[in-house]
């Protein structure tokens, strides 16, 4: 069963085509991969179906409902969760705190429970303090939570976006190269959480990232774009070997593998 | 005792030494300083609420003596035209007064907030500047309403019905109590879950959003609390002294509260606190200087820029920075 379907989405900028009558089916409960060559669309497809920008042409199904056009802040209270490519953490708040923010859905307290500090805001406040605890200790940022996060190490950084993201509670988790930056050991770490994530809390993920031994290693099923179209799908082995792939990203009559298997 | 209850003994606490304070004050102070004791409350409230926005949201208002006037003139019109029937009902004492003078402040408040959202939800669902330039437009479009307006007396200023002047409602205590409550009320607002998400809209506006932060919501929210408070503020000028003119809202009033909030710290409360009573202080000490304390300004910011960006606090409280220099 599909979670999210995109058909014949389209998104112009000026001249240029940057998502061409797309084709994108991703089934629930998958770990599933969005690569394709620098330029080829692939954080414009996120912007999209995040709602940053309204697709000029198609159709967004999202858990049996169109999502095309809608606010992102409406896309993200019905369960689409993402990170960016270059990380916007909220800087000067605590590890916690940033956390804590996406936390909408355990927040009933309006302003006046909050001015008079009653047991409603009180006991919201509980829930999202022990809610965003565990997911830094999920995600393994439990003894920084004090932190600030713009002080973090990169990778640390990284791994706070998902956390904040998983706040939602979301069905869907787009991440942006969540491995750009990371040492190998770290990558590898993180191949783990993803797992986790879609084991442990049934969240579909998405990813878009360079690092092959990652996309490889962790995604059941990978879609390939270049300049904005579907040039190849499938699980893995069959997309690492695809031609018209390793054309996309090594240029025509490359003959190889996109990483040697290991 | 229950929460509450302690809660009201804390307040009656606070009042009782606010009220005390007051009392001292006013036996021990020449009037001249009085004066400047009570510009400093005044100020407080002002700072405290123009960090919301400016500070803790992000969003920079350049007109909040636009607010600061609607306020002051909304309350001394009404504590005008309902004096009359408040005295025939309480008598002419103290207690008669505290009302009349307390529905004028909310009044001046809630005006102020209407005002507030009228310029604050067209122009904050817009990310960016846009709120500089509106909000700029707007403090000088009222100061011009109110000196064309002549039932409130136009550019000579409202002095209500009375020959003597506006009442001098405006004593140590209201001003203090109000001060503590505003500041209380802010500060509580600013640490929950609509604090965190205004910072994160100051933060990144995007990333907020990508969050489910309904931020055009909690922009437009924290803007009409930053204006009430300047209404506030407004409604107890307006009660220091005989009558208020539009000329005592000009833009160089906005620029002093701007002022307040930098040097304490952007985003910090106990920075606009500090600020607030620091503006008072040094307009005082500069009055001679006339309009070159403008200049002393410029380069009293531009100093700060250049040694400590942050201001005095950064976006930290008093709290914890007592809690760090303890812990050394």
């Amino acid at each position: 069963m599909s979670l999210l379907s995109l058909e014949r989405v389209k998104k112009v900028f000026g001249g240029l085509s940057a998502v061409r009558n797309l084709d994108l089916t991703i089934p629930a409960g998958s770990i599933f991969g969005l690569i394709g060559p620098n330029g080829a669309g692939k954080t414009t497809i996120f912007n999209v179906i995040t709602g940053v920008y309204k697709p000029d042409a198609g159709q967004i199904r999202f858990d049996g409902q169109e999502i095309g056009g809608w606010a992102p802040a409406a896309v993200a209270a019905r369960g689409i969760a993402r990170t960016f490519q270059n990380i916007r953490l909220f800087r000067t708040m605590t590890v916690e705190e940033n956390v804590m923010v996406a936390g909408h859905h355990l927040h009933r307290a309006g302003v006046l429970s909050a001015i008079f500090r009653n047991a409603r805001h009180a006991e919201d406040e509980r829930a999202l303090r022990q809610r965003s605890a565990e997911l830094l200790e999920l995600m393994n940022l439990r003894e920084l939570s004090g932190e600030l996060s713009g002080s973090l190490p990169y990778g640390s950084q990284r791994r706070l976006e998902i956390a904040r993201a998983l706040m939602l509670k979301p069905k869907l988790l787009l991440l942006d190269e969540p491995a750009a930056g990371m040492n190998s050991q770290e990558a590898a770490e993180l191949k783990k959480q993803i797992r986790r994530l879609r084991d442990e809390l049934g969240v579909t993920v998405v990813l878009v990232e360079h690092n092959m031994s990652v996309v490889m290693g962790v995604c059941e099923r990978i879609h390939v774009v270049d300049h904005g179209e579907t040039i190849a799908e499938g699980p893995p082995e069959t997309v690492r070997t695809d031609p018209k792939v390793l054309a996309a990203y090594l240029g025509e009559g490359a003959s190889a593998s996109l990483v040697p298997p290991s | 005792m229950t929460v509450w209850g302690r809660r009201a003994a804390i307040a009656i606490g606070a009042l009782g030494v606010i009220y005390g304070l007051g009392f001292a004050a006013e036996a021990t102070l020449i009037e001249y300083v009085q004066r400047i004791v009570l510009l400093a409350g005044i100020n407080v409230i002002l700072a405290v609420g123009l960090n919301l926005i400016n500070g803790t949201t992000g969003q920079f208002s350049i007109g909040h003596a636009g607010f600061m006037a609607v306020g002051a003139y909304a309350a001394a019109f009404f504590g005008v035209k309902i004096a009359p029937l408040v005295h025939s009902v309480l008598g002419e004492g103290a207690l008669a007064n505290g009302v009349i003078f307390n529905l004028a402040l909310v009044v001046g408040g809630v005006f102020a907030a209407l005002a507030g959202l009228l310029v604050g939800a067209p122009s904050l669902r817009l990310k960016g500047d846009y709120l500089a330039v509106v909000t700029l437009g707007f403090g000088e479009i009222i100061r011009i309403l109110f000196n064309n307006a002549t039932f409130l007396g136009a550019a000579t200023g409202y002095f209500g019905d009375d020959p003597t002047g506006l009442p001098a409602y405006t004593t140590f205590f209201w001003v203090y109590a109000w001060a503590l409550a505003v500041v209380v009320a802010f500060a509580n607002l600013t640490f929950s879950q609509t604090g965190r998400s205004l910072g994160a809209i100051r933060e990144d506006e995007v990333a907020a959003e990508a969050m489910a932060t309904p931020t055009t919501r909690l922009k437009v929210l924290a803007f009409t609390l930053s204006a009430a408070a300047a209404g506030v503020a407004g409604g107890l000028f307006a009660h220091m002294q005989a009558g208020i003119r539009p000329e005592d809202f000009r833009f160089e009033k906005s620029i002093d509260m701007i002022v307040m909030i930098i040097i304490g710290g952007l985003g910090s409360i106990s920075g606009a606190v500090l600020g607030g009573i620091f503006v008072a202080v040094t307009l005082e000490v500069m009055r001679d200087l006339q309009e070159y304390r403008l200049v002393l300004y410029a380069l009293l910011l531009i100093s700060i820029m250049l040694l400590r960006p942050q201001g005095v606090f950064g976006t930290r409280e008093l709290p914890s920075l007592l809690r760090r220099m303890v812990k050394r």
